[in-house]
């Protein structure tokens, strides 16, 4: 029976006694380890949270797509599932069992139900093992096996399960004597050979060819089938997540910002990130052209996650209540002098460096260079203003007022996206909770 | 293909030494580039097409030797000296390289870059106009000139590349190979690097060969495509025909086994490519090929010119009057052995 975690309100997520794996609430945390003089005098390095208060479920036989750029926090909520990063707080629930502050010892147990294939087949087989001994490796730790010839049986029977037949002839083999594929499907050879339910797929055809891809979703289809298993599929690609999830969660700076079954993710999506992360799939189909309102910039530090909604620098939908910040007008001034160089340099003259507060506040002073009045700085802000008034930065200013020696901006009040019911999917989105989204101006060019 | 290409490939050969014997990873290949034009090089790992794309700039290792031609302005970069070819890399013929993290020196500001860079083949320029020139190239790839004496792990793996298409902008190449300039950046980072390659045949004129293993990115950023199999050209011709309507089983099994979102049904080819130190007789495809005829086993195709200006490697376009009777039948393929399954 499996055990209920804590009634969650925040989360928004029933518990479902159908799941084999129940996540409330997980955290995982990292300290930064800070320089020697950080460390003499006290000063905090600051906290990276990987993976930040994250609930779902996942049922028997259901596949999860967890989708997300580089640094999204997926694979960290993958290990921390296997144990493999320890969590630093919340709940995960793997069969009725906590997972969360398991010792090593115990978890050694756990995870013969539950493995994991990892992203590089060339690195995930260690160079000096046969494939026999790589694949039959979990049977030995686990004490699974009686002796040699049981340990060949089961190898051999594995192989031909994973499409490495004849067997015999891959058994004396090194890792170096395959392809890409073939390793691939040796590491899934050694993921299954203890009977596992659950099987964490850390980007398992990222590094293939595209004609060998197919062929290992199809194998890996095949498995789920035969033998009954539950996938959590951790990639970047929404595309081959499409064909093979049933539902997807979309993951930003540690967070899920969308959730929902793999149909409506597609069809609807709601959250702006979604929507360019599909809209930015290089398709090749010809009729199709490149696409132009693309997000800017990359995902930010996550050791200073922005303020408000974490997307909200790069969103092309961003409005009044997202968040905005000094570091956004910082953004805002190096984009206007990366499109006109020739100015950068006077109109840099002007500013002075402004503090940069660890929480949102109501306003701030950006000082001017010594010498230079509040009203001389605050001409050149309206001038960058008026170069592009539906610039989505503009919707979060409430006033600027030149002072002496400054420029101080009063923000719109930030608030943090939870998520939310839409349509059939949850999102983290100001856009899908009606008292904020009737706030948006009124958008300017197409909006889909 | 529009007026006098910049580039003129003939017979290109590039053969590795290995401890198994030589490996002819670019066999005999032809292809122009135009002014201005940008020319997608696609395959699968192990196809050759870096390797085509290094033979062109002379970027090959110690143990490779080319032969063919080059033409590049009426001269033969094949056989060129290593000065000779130093000279023309940078201001005629740009590189792009696939790992941004690793080719920007971490002791090196931005600014030493670009000034290295372009004092290397202008000499005569003055500090202002070294200054002048790197921030506009910085500014067409977006970087902002208040990061221009920032240290390479300043900036993100995403800036770095754009940081690298500028420092091969900024000498105004004629030609520009972009080999997996994204392959290892996120999408959406990706699909701004891939826009701004496209934007520059627009700003700049500059003909760009992007080699890639992503069908995708050729149908987006390309005019025309290349594709490649076992070190030859199988197809070549305008991008979006091609994709439209491939000639060769190759070019369209490809695309089939292409996940995206449209894909509902997955589609494989059987086997693996075959290795290039004893290649197989007649066809490379053939073993792999659905369409295969008898005489794909035992001749090579020769390269036919459809009515579209594509060129194709495949029998089945013909020449028709140059099969044998009876060697038009369907190949009767031995089991490919799952053994030699990818």
């Amino acid at each position: 029976m499996p055990m209920k975690p804590d009634p969650d309100v925040t989360s928004g997520i029933d518990a479902d006694d159908g799941a084999i794996v129940s996540v409330r609430n997980l955290k995982t945390y990292f300290q930064i380890r800070g320089s020697v003089f950080d460390r003499l005098t006290g000063r905090e390095a600051g906290i990276v949270k990987a993976v930040d208060d994250i609930s779902f479920d996942l049922r028997q036989g259901e596949v999860l797509g967890l989708v997300g750029e580089s640094g999204s926090g997926k694979s960290t909520l993958g290990r921390s599932l296997l144990g493999l990063v320890p969590a630093t707080g919340g709940s995960a629930v793997f069969e009725g069992q906590e997972i969360v502050g398991l010792g090593e010892h115990d978890l050694r147990k756990l995870r013969s139900r539950m493995q994991m294939v990892f992203q590089d087949p060339h690195a995930a087989l260690n160079p000096a093992m046969t494939i026999e001994q790589s694949v039959g490796h979990p049977l030995t730790i686990h004490g699974r096996v009686k002796d040699r010839a049981d340990l060949r049986r089961s190898v051999v029977a594995v192989l031909e399960r994973v499409g490495l037949a004849p067997a015999e002839h891959y058994l004396e083999k090194y890792p170096g004597d395959l392809s890409g594929g073939q390793k691939q499907r040796a590491v899934i050879a050694r993921a299954i050979i203890l009977d596992p339910v659950l099987l964490v797929a850390d980007e398992p055809v990222s590094m293939l060819d595209m004609s060998v891809r197919s062929k290992i979703l199809q194998l890996m289809l095949d498995l789920k089938h035969s033998l009954n298993l539950t996938y959590l599929y951790i990639t970047h690609d929404l595309a081959t997540a499409k064909f093979f999830c049933d539902r997807i969660a979309i993951m930003y700076l540690g967070r899920i910002v969308e959730i929902g079954p793999a149909q409506a993710i597609y069809e609807n999506p709601r959250h702006p990130y979604t929507k360019a992360l599909l809209q930015a799939i290089p398709d090749p189909d010809p009729s199709r052209g490149l696409p132009r309102d693309l997000p800017r910039g990359e995902i930010p530090d996550a050791a200073r996650p922005p303020h408000g909604c974490a997307f909200h620098p790069r969103c092309p939908a961003a409005f009044a209540p997202c968040g905005w910040e000094i570091r956004d007008f910082m953004d805002l001034l190096e984009a206007h002098w990366t499109r006109s160089p020739e100015a950068a340099a006077t109109e840099r003259a002007l500013i002075g460096r402004p503090d940069i507060p660890d929480r949102p506040v109501a306003s701030v002073r950006v000082p001017t260079a010594p010498g230079v009045t509040g009203e001389q700085l605050l001409a050149l802000i309206e001038r960058i203003r008026a170069e592009d008034p539906a610039e989505p930065f503009w919707t979060g200013v409430v006033a600027l007022r030149a002072g002496a020696g400054h420029v101080e901006i009063e923000w719109e009040k930030p608030f943090e996206p939870r998520l939310l019911e839409a349509g059939r999917a949850m999102a983290a989105c100001h856009l899908c909770d009606p008292a904020l989204a009737s706030r948006r101006p009124v958008p300017v060019g197409a909006e889909s | 293909m529009s007026a006098e290409p910049i580039v003129s490939v003939r017979n290109l050969r590039v053969q590795y030494g290995t401890a198994r014997g030589p490996v002819c990873a670019v066999d005999r290949v032809s292809l122009d580039i135009g002014a201005g034009e940008t020319l997608g090089v696609v395959g699968e790992s192990g196809c050759g097409k870096s390797t085509l794309g290094r033979g062109i700039l002379g970027l090959l290792p110690d143990g490779a030797r080319a032969s063919g031609e080059v033409i590049y302005q009426n001269r033969n970069l094949v056989g060129m000296t290593r000065d000779q070819l130093r000279r023309l890399r940078g201001p005629e013929l740009g590189l792009i390289f696939q790992e941004p993290m690793t080719r920007l020196n971490p002791l090196l500001r931005i600014e030493d870059h670009f000034a290295e860079t372009l004092r290397q083949h202008h000499p005569k320029l003055d500090k202002a106009e070294i200054r002048r020139r790197s921030l506009a190239a910085l500014g067409r790839t977006g970087i902002p000139p208040t990061r221009f004496r920032q240290y390479p792990h300043e900036f993100s793996g995403g800036m770095r590349q754009r940081i690298m298409i500028a420092l091969a902008l900024v000498l105004e190449p004629k030609l520009l190979v972009a080999d997996e300039p994204t392959t290892a950046l996120d999408v959406i980072v990706e699909a701004q690097i891939i826009r701004i390659l496209a934007d520059l045949k627009k700003n700049t004129g500059t003909a760009v060969m992007l080699v890639t293993h992503n069908l995708g990115i050729v149908a987006e950023a390309c005019d025309r495509v290349a594709v490649m199999y076992a070190g030859k050209i199988v197809e070549q011709g305008d991008a979006r025909a091609v994709f439209a309507k491939p000639a060769h089983p190759y070019t369209r099994e490809l695309l089939r086994s292409t996940i995206s979102l449209e894909t509902t049904k997955l589609h494989t080819i059987p086997g693996a490519p075959p290795n290039l130190i004893t290649p197989p007789a007649g066809c490379r495809f053939h073993a792999r090929c659905p369409d295969a005829m008898k005489i794909c086993a035992q001749t090579a195709p020769v390269e036919q010119s459809l009515d579209d200006g594509r060129r194709v490697q495949c029998w089945l376009h013909g020449p028709h009057d140059a099969i044998p009777a009876g060697e038009t039948a369907p190949l009767e393929r031995k089991e490919i052995a799952v053994a030699d399954e990818a």
